[in-house]
């Protein structure tokens, strides 16, 4: 069936090709305003003097939308790409997606160069503003964090030590060869090649990014390149800027070099300060958001926007900002928003991320194509190996010193993994586009996109392989069971507790009070209502239920609603467990869900019996027998007290039908129910993918395990 | 008193033979032992109860407990609990928290993860069978957190017992009975946490000396 798609859909790009080609041709611009004009007037001189041309029923006016239009069609046609490459199944396997879209835009590139025409090139404006911004905001908002704090020493020494060690040596290294060389680089002085050397240096977020969400590597080393790829912005600003005004100045005093120093820290510290107070705001905007849910998403980004131009308005580093931002306002936005806001963020993140991701891969193809080129063959190679080079050096050197810091030590293989994984991307060709005035710049630009391209082609690509042949760890499939998180409260606790016993300040204890003053303060103030009191087991295990209900749900269940079983603990506690208000939430969402799968239920076996297996008449038949079957034993298990075999022969009635609810007392039997239910319908006719420690296993099985369970049975 | 020093100095090499401790650590222990002992050879439970700082954490009997029984000791197979325990048998508990070695293999790894493993374990199997009941687990979630009500903390202990009960046993026959967590299904379930990596405290094995045991009763 694809097979004959694949055609039809290159004979639509093609056209679509064209058309933008052609579109692009500005020879059309130039005259708009005066054909128009000149229109007019003609038309008027037509009416005064008689010869009266006929009304133009139809009237072509490209002018008008030209803009917006080509926005869009580059657009559309960037993600027409992306689909057309996943149509294609063994392709997207061997190569990754950035390769493909980058050897798009060179196709177009060279389509629209033998037209002769201007192409859109990668402008530095329209990269920093609008494409880098959602990669780095859908980045920082969803970083997971425990893996990053815990890591946060060695990502640092990374970030700061690595890419200065990078940009000197590169630079230094540069002009030496340089020197040797003579003749065309001669004229290359010391200042412009650690400005070359600044703006190569840095491992670049969105290529790393673009590589490693599709290997799917283990966690720890996605966070050490990813966080370095992020933390380095500051690093590479400072530099960048610094060797920009040397270069012009043209000499450097001892001053300037510990001026340069005291601009790293107020650019990083300041950067994040800007994301933190934007993150509080956002979250302090987010409480009183309950009666105008629909604009909640919009917050999340403004801020985080805003955030990230303030903080480049004061050249500080923006990447840094934006991170900021969303770390500080996540955890508080997502406890005041409604469920559906938060899917609305999710997707509205990645959507953007992934346009500009596939935007910036293209762009770069295109300007590789039409930008000016000054090839010298020793100048490009040099640095290619010189950057590898000191690539692996400053892996090998720095995890040589980290190591004795480290619990858990970096082996070799992360070590060659991490230092595989530095890739330069689109940062570095917007840095090095941004030159300005500086004789170099083409010589700079051809060998940072000569870069460019042999770190995405050449380790983009075999990178896949290589992960597979070394056996590096893989990332964990599950999400993370209720025992894991019990586990991990719990040995916070412990750990907390042996060290107070020590008398040991360790930074377990001042994790532990960090998170009491977030507890006690913070989280009165940001989040609304009662919720800032909900204990984070408690969140957990809501959020768990919650997906297992939507999954259940999604997949067909036709399941009726339990009330959520958490009543309120009786005024002496104080706390209350949850609110109803949250109860209505989940209800009012499963209620919903429910109606619609039962709304489809009924319309698929009026018109359309063979349709799907899970939604048919016979299913569903099939399912109330099953349901009741299963009434009968959730009873049985109710009786069976603490380890006797035997169950007795008295049965308590359990309601199933929504809004009747007879035995308010249960155990949280919502979540078993799902467990169970999930499967009834799974049973005879879809196996649901298994999985060892997060999934279910048949009906039949699972009862058994709640007969296991050695309850006394329900008190009172 | 040369002689007393020279015991002393074999009784800490002993001692750091059994804990794996270094005899600087020891030293710096034993100091914090005194302390919290009021320079008395052994700890009662008053003691560690009157920690001011540790007033705040909701597993505080069950840390203080898990000091004053015997199965954390090592020797094999004794149940019960101590009513005071001397210098070396605050070590033995200590050295749970031990980070792991520098150059350890597969297998001592994995010893030293069975071993935090077991120390969690008898922490909540509290009636030393063995064996962690629902109730048993029930309870050590309600202590955990207060904020958890009754209700939600039975609820989610069950679903989390459930969660065992179907992991690790999945083809139980129909009359069959889970009892509760053995330790074998309490080693699975938590197998994805590394916990060789994540249970200990920084005893800072780079530089020793600089460790020292604050004067914190305060």
């Amino acid at each position: 069936m694809f097979v004959t798609d694949v055609p039809g859909l290159t004979r639509l790009l093609v056209a679509v090709l064209l058309v933008l080609v052609v579109c692009a041709n500005p020879s059309q611009g130039t005259q708009d305003n005066d054909t128009r004009a000149h229109g007019d007037e003609e038309h008027q001189q037509g009416n005064s003097t008689a010869h009266r041309k006929a009304f133009p029923v139809l009237s072509f006016n490209y002018e008008y939308v030209r803009k917006p239009f080509e926005i869009s069609l580059w657009i559309l046609l960037a993600l027409l790409m992306k689909l057309g490459f996943h149509v294609i199944p063994r392709v997207s396997h061997v190569v990754p997606e950035s390769c493909l879209l980058i050897f798009v835009g060179l196709l177009v590139g060279g389509v629209i160069k033998a037209i002769r025409q201007t192409a859109p090139v990668l402008d530095t404006d329209l990269f920093f503003l609008y494409l880098l911004p959602p990669i780095i905001l859908d980045a920082g908002y969803f970083l997971p964090i425990r893996p990053f704090t815990e890591n946060l020493g060695t990502i640092l020494v990374f970030a700061v030590v690595g890419t200065l060690w990078n940009a000197f040596f590169v630079g230094g290294a540069m002009y030496g060869v340089c020197q040797l060389e003579g003749g065309q680089l001669r004229g290359v002085d010391l200042l412009s090649c650690l400005l070359f050397g600044s703006i190569v240096s840095a491992v670049d977020p969105v290529a790393v990014l673009a590589v490693f969400e599709e290997i799917h590597i283990n966690e720890l080393l996605y966070i050490l390149v990813f966080g370095e790829s992020l933390l380095n912005d500051a690093v590479t600003v400072v530099l960048y800027h610094l060797f920009e005004e040397f270069s012009h100045a043209g000499v450097v005093t001892v001053a300037d070099a510990l001026l340069g120093g005291l601009c790293f820290f107020v650019v990083s510290c300041g950067g994040i300060l800007v994301g933190a107070i934007y993150g509080l705001l956002g979250a302090f905007t987010s409480r009183f958001t309950s009666h105008t849910r629909v604009i909640e998403p919009l917050f999340v980004f403004l801020y985080s926007y805003m955030a990230y131009l303030s903080a480049e308005v004061f050249h500080l580093s923006g990447i840094m900002s934006l991170i900021a931002c969303g770390v500080v306002m996540r955890p508080y936005v997502e406890a005041n928003i409604s469920h559906k806001s938060y899917t609305t963020v999710k997707y509205f993140l990645k959507m953007w991320s992934s346009v500009s991701e596939t935007l910036i891969f293209i762009f770069l193809g295109v300007s590789t194509v039409a930008g000016p080129h000054a090839w010298n063959w020793t100048f490009v190679i040099v640095t290619v190996v010189l950057c590898l080079v000191s690539r692996v050096l400053g892996v090998v050197g720095l995890t040589f010193v980290i190591n004795k810091f480290r619990i858990v030590k970096l082996t070799k293989k992360d070590q060659f993994i991490v230092a595989y994984g530095g890739l330069r991307g689109a940062i570095a060709f917007s840095l090095g586009f941004l030159l300005t005035g500086n004789k170099m710049k083409d010589l700079f630009l051809t060998a940072i996109i000569t870069l460019i391209f042999f770190t995405v082609f050449v380790q983009g690509m075999t990178i896949r392989p290589l992960v597979e042949l070394l056996e590096v760890k893989k990332k964990r499939e599950c999400d993370g069971s209720i025992n894991e998180e019990i586990h991990t409260q719990f040995l916070d606790h412990l750990l907390v507790g042996i060290e107070d016993i020590c008398g040991h300040y360790g930074h377990h204890h001042w994790k532990d009070k960090l998170s009491r003053f977030n507890k006690a303060y913070v989280k009165k103030w940001l989040i609304a209502g009662d919720r800032s009191t909900e204990p984070q087991l408690l969140s957990f295990y809501n959020k768990m239920e919650m997906k297992q209900a939507m999954m259940m749900v999604e997949s067909g269940g036709g399941v009726s609603i339990f009330k959520p079983n958490i009543e309120p603990t009786a005024p002496s506690r104080r706390k209350t467990v949850i609110s109803k208000s949250r109860e209505m939430e989940v209800r009012k969402m499963l209620h919903s869900n429910m109606q619609k799968n039962r709304q489809r239920l009924r319309s698929y076996s009026r018109h359309d019996l063979m349709m799907d297996p899970f939604e048919d008449d016979v299913s569903e038949v099939r399912f109330r027998k099953q349901r009741v079957e299963m009434e009968r034993r959730m009873s049985h298990y109710l009786t069976v007290p603490a380890k006797r075999p035997e169950p007795p022969p008295s049965v308590r009635r359990v309601a199933f039908e929504p809004g009747q609810w007879h035995r308010p007392h249960f155990p949280r039997f919502f979540f078993l129910f799902f467990f169970l239910a999930r499967n009834v319908n799974a049973g005879g006719v879809v196996t649901p993918k298994v999985h060892p420690l997060c999934s279910t296993q048949s009906l039949h099985e699972q009862f058994k395990a709640l007969r296991r369970l050695s309850d006394p049975g329900p008190k009172s | 008193q040369q002689q007393q020093q020279q015991q002393q100095r074999r009784h800490y090499e002993e001692l750091a033979h059994k804990s794996g401790f270094s005899t600087e650590q020891i030293k710096n222990l034993h100091k914090r032992f005194r302390q919290l002992s009021g320079n008395k050879e052994t700890i009662s439970r008053a003691n560690l109860d009157s920690i001011p700082a540790l007033a705040n954490n909701p597993i505080k009997k069950q840390i203080i407990d898990a000091f004053f029984d015997k199965r954390n000791q090592r020797q094999d197979d004794e149940v019960g609990s101590l009513e005071e325990i001397g210098l070396e048998q605050f070590l033995m508990v200590m050295s749970h928290f031990r980070p792991p070695a520098h150059k350890s293999g597969e297998e001592e790894r994995q010893a030293a993860r069975r071993q935090k493993l077991r120390f969690l374990f008898n922490m909540h199997d509290t009636d030393g069978d063995g064996i962690i009941t629902l109730v048993e687990y029930r309870k050590e979630l309600l202590s955990k957190s207060g904020a958890i009500g009754h209700q939600a903390a039975k609820a989610i202990a069950d679903a989390a017992m459930l969660e065992v009960a179907s992991t690790n046993a999945p083809h139980m026959a129909p009359d069959d009975f889970y009892e509760g967590i053995t330790f074998e299904h309490f080693q699975q379930i938590l197998k994805g946490l590394e916990m060789e990596s994540r249970m200990h405290i920084r005893f800072l094995d780079v530089d020793t000396t600089t460790m020292r045991c604050g004067k914190a009763t305060s």
